[in-house]
């Protein structure tokens, strides 16, 4: 079973690439992405993505309106963001849009799967808790 | 630097110019006041003093000829004071007259030269004098005619039986029916004293001349100034200036006189009417001077006053050189002249100093600002060399963290083994990437290096095509992000231009770093165009992005002008821009229409019109 579901999305193909050879080592199911809309259509599919982990610079649909819109449709999926030393001022605006982390390029193999592993427990715990309310609504309305 | 040296010497010249043009303003402004107040001043001064002169010599005529008629009356008054209050018999003894003659000597000095006592007849009937003139017979001396038909008389001055200037003094009286006449002599050098004493300045001299034109005192001292007959037109001068009737008169008389006496110089006895005992009394008419001014034979001028006097018989006549009666003005205008020029001298230099302090302050100015100028073109550039950092190094990041995961795939390989499975090619096409990916960050590298050494502002021969694809790659990577197509027409027969190459490169990167931050949000088309036509070569620079409202338009080549929020822009971009193209002797053009984009032209003279040295 795979640590956590995630959506790699980038820009860089051979980047990309890489990025799931070595993730899919350590044991994470990585799906990849190479723009904001196609990580969207890619998420509508794959309903058991729980973290993705987005670059901020991309031509297009740029990694703030990604995750803008990511949060709008889907509000329990984690994000790490990826950052070139001149886009930290937008990693953090991203932070203050909900997303879960920041991690500067190139970073370390393994404190992304750290943090990606912390994004899915966060994610799991934040879903046992909707599944306990949903739950506990259940009861309540039987009585 | 050859260019350079010309714009200074074009600057000296005109910096030159305008020192004059400030030398002069503030000659004229401050000098034309100065001559007009100075010149009004002197005008005025000119004819009050001259007014003043005029009076006071007035004045000291006026005043002499008081003296002198005084003087007369005064002797006419000690003789009417003898016939009056001693009789006939005290008269005719010769030792009361020389007791009195003695009397009057003791009191007035030696005026009185003589007393004589004569008859109807005209014989002397007794005498007290230095002369031997004991019953000697006047009848028919012209001036003893002219005395029996008067009360009484002053003759003119004669010299008589005796040889000598004199002018004698007569009373008629009448005792037991007879008609006697009490006369005496006065010394013609007693009365002369009276004359000339009355002296002015240097010249200034006095005369008395009767209507014949006979000196009645010593003529004037050295050379007459004036010819015998301009000192007699001076008498009807004086005749007309005083009035028709009296002049009328006078000419009646003068007829009868000179039909008379005419040609007998110191013969002429002339009447001498006293009107009055009392000597407080009115003349018979307001004593007047007038004064005329003649050029000498000499050539210099004289002022001439001239006052009548004996019952306007006699004129006394004072003259003196213009120059003389006028030398404390003259003096004065002199050293208000000399004043004015010292001044204006001043004026003048100290206006050419003042200009010169003036225009080497803002020479100084200006280079300084020039200075600044540099600097803030220095400071755009680094700001927008910053700018393109920031991308730069994301574009090298790419590259960097592919790099950095193949070899961190590499390593997790290694920890499985070489041999295993496909890991040998998979460590081949790794390192092939590692390969590209270091190819394309020395492109990159490259890109900024050849951008960067192009950091002084010397001016070249460039191309202008070239420049625009380098500032275009720079920024590629830019276009990119921000979703913008840029689109670069350029007209390969384009000539090259003598410009500095950095300057160049500042203002597409500005202009073309605006289109992107207007663009970014929206994505949009870049038209890059060049061309050359009648002498100038023109690269415009078209997008379709919100274009500039028109109340920014005329603002975005002012320094400090921004529409980004604090921190993001410096407002100097355009306006470094405009600098440079201005000082290339270019323009740039800007068309900009809402929502639909704006147009940058910048349009360059193919041939530097400047001069060069």
């Amino acid at each position: 079973m795979a640590v956590a579901k995630i959506l790699l999305v980038d820009d860089e193909v051979p980047f990309v690439e890489t990025m799931i050879k070595r993730l899919t080592k350590r044991n994470l199911e990585v799906l990849p992405a190479h723009s904001g809309d196609e990580s969207l259509k890619k998420l509508a599919e794959n309903k058991r993505v729980e973290v993705v982990v987005l670059d901020v610079k991309m031509p297009g649909m740029d990694g703030i309106d990604t995750l803008k819109e990511i949060k709008k449709k889907f509000p329990l999926v984690e994000v790490i963001m990826l950052t070139g030393h001149a886009t930290v001022e937008s990693a953090i605006e991203g932070m203050k849009l909900g997303a879960f982390d920041y991690l500067m390029k190139p970073s370390d193999i393994d404190v992304l799967v750290e943090k990606v592993t912390e994004a899915a427990a966060k994610k799991r715990r934040h879903e046992e808790k909707i599944i306990e309310a949903q739950m506990r609504k259940i009861t309540t309305r039987g009585r | 630097m050859a260019d350079n040296r010309g714009k200074k010497n074009i600057g000296s010249v005109s910096y030159a110019d305008f020192r004059v043009k400030i030398a002069l303003l503030i000659v004229v402004v401050s000098l034309a006041p100065l001559f007009l107040v100075t010149g009004t001043i002197l005008y005025q001064f000119h004819l009050f003093s001259n007014k003043m002169v005029h009076a006071h010599l007035d004045e000291m005529v006026l005043k002499h000829r008081q003296k002198i008629d005084d003087f007369l009356k005064q002797r006419l008054n000690d003789i009417s004071h003898l016939s009056r209050n001693y009789g006939l018999s005290q008269l005719q003894q010769k030792q009361f007259l020389q007791q009195h003659l003695r009397a009057l000597q003791a009191d007035y000095g030696y005026v009185f030269v003589d007393l004589g006592l004569i008859d109807d007849n005209g014989r002397q009937l007794s005498y007290a004098g230095p002369f031997d003139l004991d019953d000697v017979d006047y009848s028919g001396s012209e001036w003893f005619e002219k005395a029996r038909t008067r009360n009484t008389f002053i003759s003119d001055v004669f010299l008589g039986m005796r040889g000598q200037p004199h002018f004698i003094v007569g009373v008629k009286q009448k005792w037991a029916g007879q008609e006697y006449l009490v006369r005496a002599t006065i010394d013609f050098v007693a009365f002369n004293t009276l004359v000339e004493d009355f002296t002015m300045g240097k010249t200034g001299t006095a005369f008395i001349m009767n209507h014949q034109g006979e000196f009645q005192t010593q003529p004037p001292k050295g050379t007459l100034k004036l010819t015998m007959q301009q000192y007699m037109n001076l008498f009807e001068m004086g005749e007309s200036a005083r009035g028709g009737t009296v002049y009328r008169e006078k000419q009646n008389l003068r007829k009868f006189s000179s039909e008379h006496f005419h040609n007998e110089l110191y013969q002429i006895a002339r009447e001498y009417e006293f009107q009055r005992l009392e000597y407080t009394a009115i003349p018979p008419h307001k004593y007047k001077t007038f004064t005329v001014e003649k050029m000498a034979q000499t050539g210099t001028r004289f002022v001439v006053i001239a006052a009548f006097l004996k019952n306007d018989d006699w004129l006394l006549i004072f003259q003196q050189e213009k120059k003389d009666a006028f030398a404390e003005l003259n003096k004065t205008q002199i050293i208000a002249v000399l004043i004015l020029f010292a001044g204006a001298l001043v004026i003048i230099f100290m206006a050419f100093f003042i200009s010169g302090q003036l225009v080497k302050r803002i020479a100084r100015l200006d280079s300084e600002k020039e200075v600044m100028n540099q600097q803030i073109v220095e400071t755009g550039k680094l700001a927008s060399i910053g700018e393109l950092a920031a991308g730069i190094a994301h574009e090298i990041n790419n590259p960097v963290a592919i790099m950095v995961e193949e070899a961190g795939w590499i390593q997790d390989l290694l920890e499985e083994g070489i041999d295993k499975a496909d890991n040998f090619e998979e460590f081949k096409r790794a390192l092939s990437q590692i390969e590209t990916q270091g190819h394309r960050c020395k492109g990159i590298t490259h890109k900024l290096l050849s951008f960067a050494r192009k950091t002084d502002s010397r001016v070249e021969t460039i191309q202008i095509n070239e420049f625009v694809a380098e500032v275009v790659d720079l920024l590629s990577q830019k276009f990119k992000y921000a979703n913008i197509e840029v689109d670069v027409q350029l007209n390969p027969q384009l000539p090259s231009i003598e410009a500095s190459a950095t300057e160049i490169q500042q203002v597409l990167m500005n202009i073309l770093q605006n289109a992107v931050y207007a663009m970014e949000k929206t994505g949009g088309k870049i038209i890059i165009t060049t061309w050359a036509q009648n002498q100038y070569l023109y690269i415009s620079i078209n997008d379709n992005g919100p274009g500039i409202p028109p109340d920014n338009l005329a603002r975005i080549f002012d320094p400090f002008f921004t529409t980004r929020p604090v921190g993001k822009g410096t407002g100097l971009g355009l306006s470094i821009c405009y600098g440079i193209i201005n000082k290339m002797g270019g323009r740039i053009d800007v068309n900009s229409k809402v929502d639909e984009g704006t147009t940058f032209t910048i349009v360059l003279p193919l041939y530097n019109q400047e001069p060069k040295s």
